[in-house]
């Protein structure tokens, strides 16, 4: 099993026709044929994008989401908008009902991210990111920019704020031997949609994830709320074998650190309190980036 | 972004709040004329750094015993007086750290009889993703004190976006900073007016440190710190053009004129990274390994090869540099664009410290073939760990 998404997820793509979704879209439907199944453009519905691989393949673009949903029957929408539409982007995937809307655009106004929340909450969809590098079930599904090529299917899940570093713990699990169920980016805004404990719950519930790597990041406390998740979890019996990291030990207070949401703000959010949380609720947290993979072999050793 | 206090404070009185009366200066010679454009008898004479504690600041110029940075004055005599002694001065405060900051501007402001002290700021409270009022009857003290010792006396307010602040909130806010009469009825129409402001011109965070009670019972805005969400200033051109280059790091504003995020910092090491967490990740594992970060950059991941070479070219500029690490785990960024942009940057402006470059991920074997290619003197890494050794070893040997 894997979480959110699978080999049948039939995916279209806001924001199909630029570079950007272009290229990753090419390099989807490469992976083990993701279901891509059409792009949207408000100008452009009714032509047809073609890609350049070998394959040639063809997708139908409609004008709005709603139509290519009805259409295709998608399951989920991938955002590559520009950011001052992304906002927009979101909901009009969000009026149209798409289950799982995935945002990769980075650099969203944060007044922008209030009014897509506000309009989430009274929703049935789920928000990956904004800011996030997607979301990738090895062998099966890839939604989003993550690299294909160093996946390997296993039984690690893999949650992390950080695009970069998602890879890493990708790469070491895969060189590990262990590969991956799934991996989830869930972004690196102040304000987005699916949080750590999301996922760590449906990890917790997916019975091929047998050990999690959680990697956060300095700025808010989703970190330290996760921790708490955790350990209450535990009390009730359901727990998996855990490594973590978190990035920003030496990242000056007050100052932005790339991530919007990275940023260490009247004495909260400090690396230090948040790897004291997972700590304390059974998270082994490497000190390096690096060594990922080797920590969480350490810790299914026992 | 941020801005100034007087700078703030005009924005504000734009969206109808109550702020008294003053005039900016960039001069001595102008501190008479704008001291008489205002009633008097007393003044206040303010330093404009980007940076709080300005009151208990110190400036370095002057001696143990001298005044502040923000200043009383009961005279025109007493304003010129102060804003000599100020202006060109280095004033160093809790958040300037020890090198401080040049006050090359002066607000002059109408005195007020204030009565209490209170604090208010909005800011997007990430817990709930909805803006938030946080406010204290504690004011004009440093909030994160008060929040660290008296944590009860600190009221926080999510608004609703859909309904923005609501007669019930702003009654909320009112009950919570204990206002009555006067200072009730101008709460009820402050508070949404700073909310619309903090709104309409994406702010990150409008901090009002005080907002006072005067003894004629109405509130006014006595001290302004906003800042925006670098993220919208495409839509608001009159906000960019309040940027002060002069507050900023010279190489972060060359940065940001490549869409770099890049942030200084103290140590010799610097890095190259593509990614927020990696690029953090990064100096931490400098550390780690007993050197410190001279930088944060992250190059992002649509980065171009002139991109490149202009990060490259930041981090080479900077003197305190003794060694650089490239670390690229490529997934939007290719490994190829990377390498001929260092490649290109080197040719261009040389290469006097040690570069260690550790690639992975989309178009690896590319990006290593152009490095070998090049001719460069470069030691290649295998992995994050690996790297961080060997730039750490090459600067502290010296080699």
């Amino acid at each position: 099993m894997s979480i959110l998404v699978n080999k049948d997820t039939r995916v279209i793509v806001q924001g199909l026709t630029g570079k950007t979704g272009t290229f990753h879209t090419e390099q989807a439907l490469e992976y083990y044929g993701t279901k891509m199944v059409a792009g949207v453009h408000p100008k452009k519905g009714g032509e047809t994008w073609s890609s350049g691989m070998e394959s040639a393949a063809a997708l139908p673009i409609f004008a709005t989401v709603a139509e290519a949903k009805e259409a295709t029957g998608a399951d989920a929408s991938v955002i590559y908008v520009p950011p001052a539409g992304a906002g927009a982007a979101i909901i009009e995937a969000i009026d149209a009902e798409i289950p799982f809307i995935i945002c990769i655009t980075e650099g969203i106004p944060v007044a922008d991210m209030v009014k897509v929340k506000a309009k989430l909450e009274k929703s049935k969809s789920r928000l990956l990111g904004p800011n996030c590098p997607g979301i990738l079930t090895p062998e099966e599904c890839k939604i989003g920019i993550m690299p294909g090529s160093i996946f390997k299917k296993g039984s690690v899940g893999v949650v992390s704020r950080s695009g970069t570093l998602t890879y890493e713990a990708v790469f070491q699990t895969t060189n590990a031997g262990l590969g991956q169920t799934t991996a989830v980016g869930i972004g690196g805004d102040p304000v987005k949609g699916t949080e750590f404990i999301d996922v760590l719950e449906m990890f917790l519930g997916d019975d091929e994830t047998q050990s999690i790597i959680m990697i956060g990041e300095i700025g808010g406390s989703a970190e330290e709320d996760a921790a708490q998740f955790l350990k209450d979890e535990a009390k009730k019996g359901r727990s998996k074998p855990m490594a973590g990291f978190i990035a920003g030990r030496t990242a000056p207070p007050g100052r932005t650190m790339g991530h919007a949401g990275a940023v260490i703000s009247g004495g909260k959010g400090g690396a230090e309190d948040k790897i004291a949380a997972m700590e304390e609720a059974g998270i082994k947290v490497s000190p390096s980036p690096a060594k990922l993979g080797e920590t969480l072999l350490e810790v299914l050793k026992g | 972004m941020n801005i100034h206090e007087y700078q703030a404070k005009a924005l504000l009185k734009e969206f109808g709040a109550p702020v008294a009366e003053g005039v900016a200066i960039f001069s001595a010679d102008e501190a008479e004329a704008a001291a008489k454009q205002l009633p008097g008898p007393l003044w206040v004479v303010k330093s404009q750094i980007h940076a709080g504690g300005r009151g208990k600041g110190k400036f370095k110029e002057l001696g143990e015993d001298a005044k502040g940075g923000v200043r009383l004055a009961f005279s025109l005599e007493d304003v010129m007086a102060n804003a000599k002694d100020m202006l060109g001065n280095t004033l160093v405060t809790k958040q300037t750290g020890p090198a401080g900051k040049v006050v090359n501007r002066l607000y002059i402001e109408d005195g007020a009889d204030i009565e209490r002290e209170l604090y208010l700021s909005i800011l997007v409270d990430r817990t709930v993703g909805r803006p938030a009022f946080v406010v204290s009857t504690e004011g004009g003290m440093d909030i994160e004190a008060v929040a660290e010792e008296t944590p009860d006396k600190i009221h926080n307010l999510p608004i609703d976006p859909d309904t923005g602040v609501t007669d019930a909130d702003a009654s909320t806010l009112c009950d919570a900073l204990a206002l009555d009469g006067q200072a009730r009825a101008d709460g009820m129409t402050l508070f949404p007016i700073l909310y619309k402001a903090f709104m309409d011109k994406d702010m990150s965070l409008l901090e009002v440190n005080p907002l006072i009670v005067m003894k004629d019972g109405h509130l006014r805005v006595l001290d302004a710190k906003v800042s925006f969400d670098g993220n919208a200033l495409f839509r608001h051109p009159d906000i960019m053009e309040l940027r002060d280059e002069t507050e900023e790091d010279a190489k972060e504003i060359e940065a940001s004129k490549y869409d770099l995020a890049y942030v200084a910092l103290d140590g010799d090491i610097g890095c190259m990274v593509n990614g927020a967490g990696l690029a953090m990740a990064t100096m931490d594992i400098i550390k780690l390994y007993g050197s410190e970060p001279a930088n944060f950059l992250d190059v992002g991941g649509s980065a171009t090869k002139d991109k490149v070479a202009a990060a490259f070219k930041i981090i080479t500029s900077d003197p305190n540099v003794k060694g650089i690490l490239v670390n690229i785990f490529g997934g939007i960024m290719r490994c190829d664009v990377i390498a001929e942009g260092v490649v290109a940057a080197v040719k261009d402006v040389g290469l006097k410290v040690p570069l260690v470059v550790r690639l992975e991920g989309t178009n690896v074997a590319l990006g290593k073939q152009i490095i070998n290619e090049s001719g460069l003197n470069v030691i290649a890494a295998d992995d994050l760990d690996d790297a961080a050794q060997k730039i750490v070893k090459a600067v502290k040997g010296g080699a």
